[in-house]
């Protein structure tokens, strides 16, 4: 589906996702036109969703990151939905991630210090349905974080 | 750390979506001039709290089926070096994101890879020979999504 071309300007534009078309097709030795065009078809096929912006939540103050591994009671047919549907309502979770494994569930908790993280878990966690083990890991260092695709 | 009000909250969740939209174009959307919204973008990236840019891509569609979160416990604790781990974790293509965690496990990785042989290799010749690993659960990404957070 993707030839050289289109995965070299993948590389150059997931180094450095601030480019322009133009900055990108001149890295990747194209002319611009063709880069563009390159683009919009990956776009089109879905395969460039786009660009967002990071937020560094400790730059506002949020300096407490926990990662929650849910296990859930599975013998309750709608565990999972009723229990991603309340987690979604808790403004402090930043990230939820289902999985198979010995983990369900993870949430991304982000609190302003250790007693509002407490808080956030004694009343909006501990009350979420259907969970039957919680064991939390608390965020100490971020070492590697492009999410770059070994293209 | 920098105070933030409503109008910032709105512009970082829409920056969030999509950082490629034009100053004009969200200050339309948010009611501020094209001035007004640039001055805000610019002192919310001095002040860190815009970290940088990151570009989506479909993995699955380029042929990354196969995303795994590794729990990895160091063995023999003080005789490695974290940074000797650090460094060679760092280097592998496959490992998207590395986070130093306190609690169950020492590192959390998010390793990508094109199927689950494919990922069997990554684990048995890059992860299990890494300086000082110890103990791995792997857990297996089923689905995943990221939340605006309290903004």
């Amino acid at each position: 589906m993707l030839d050289d071309e289109d995965r070299r300007l993948l590389r150059y534009w997931q180094a450095e996702p601030s480019l322009s078309q133009g900055e990108l097709a001149e890295r990747a030795g194209m002319t611009t036109g063709r880069a563009t065009r390159r683009i919009v078809r990956m776009q089109e096929l879905g395969i460039v969703q786009g660009v967002g912006a990071v937020i560094d939540w400790a730059a506002l103050g949020y300096a407490v990151e926990v990662s929650l591994r849910v296990t859930l009671d599975k013998t309750q047919g709608n565990a999972f939905d009723a229990f991603l549907a309340e987690a979604r309502k808790v403004p402090e979770v930043i990230e939820i991630q289902t999985f198979l494994g010995r983990v369900d569930v993870r949430l991304s908790i982000i609190a302003r210090d250790m007693a509002h993280y407490q808080q956030i878990y004694r009343s909006r966690i501990l009350g979420l349905p259907h969970i039957s083990e919680i064991e939390a890991l608390m965020h100490v260092a971020r070492i590697k974080t492009s999410k770059g695709l070994p293209l | 750390m920098i105070e933030i009000d409503a109008i910032d909250g709105r512009l970082l969740r829409a920056l969030a979506r999509d950082a490629t939209q034009s100053a004009g174009a969200l200050g339309r959307r948010l009611g501020l001039s094209q001035p007004a919204t640039w001055r805000r973008i610019r002192r919310l990236e001095a002040a860190g709290v815009i970290r940088g840019r990151q570009l989506r891509l479909d993995g699955e569609k380029l042929g990354f089926g196969v995303t795994v979160f590794l729990g990895v416990k160091l063995a023999l604790r003080g005789r490695v070096s974290l940074e000797d781990f650090e460094r060679a974790v760092t280097a592998i293509p496959e490992v998207q994101t590395v986070e130093h965690v306190l609690g169950l496990f020492d590192y959390r990785l998010r390793v990508v890879a094109r199927d689950i042989p494919d990922f069997e290799r990554v684990l048995r010749r890059r992860i299990m020979t890494l300086p000082g690993a110890g103990e791995v659960e792997a857990n297996v990404l089923l689905s995943e999504e990221r939340l605006p957070g309290p903004l």
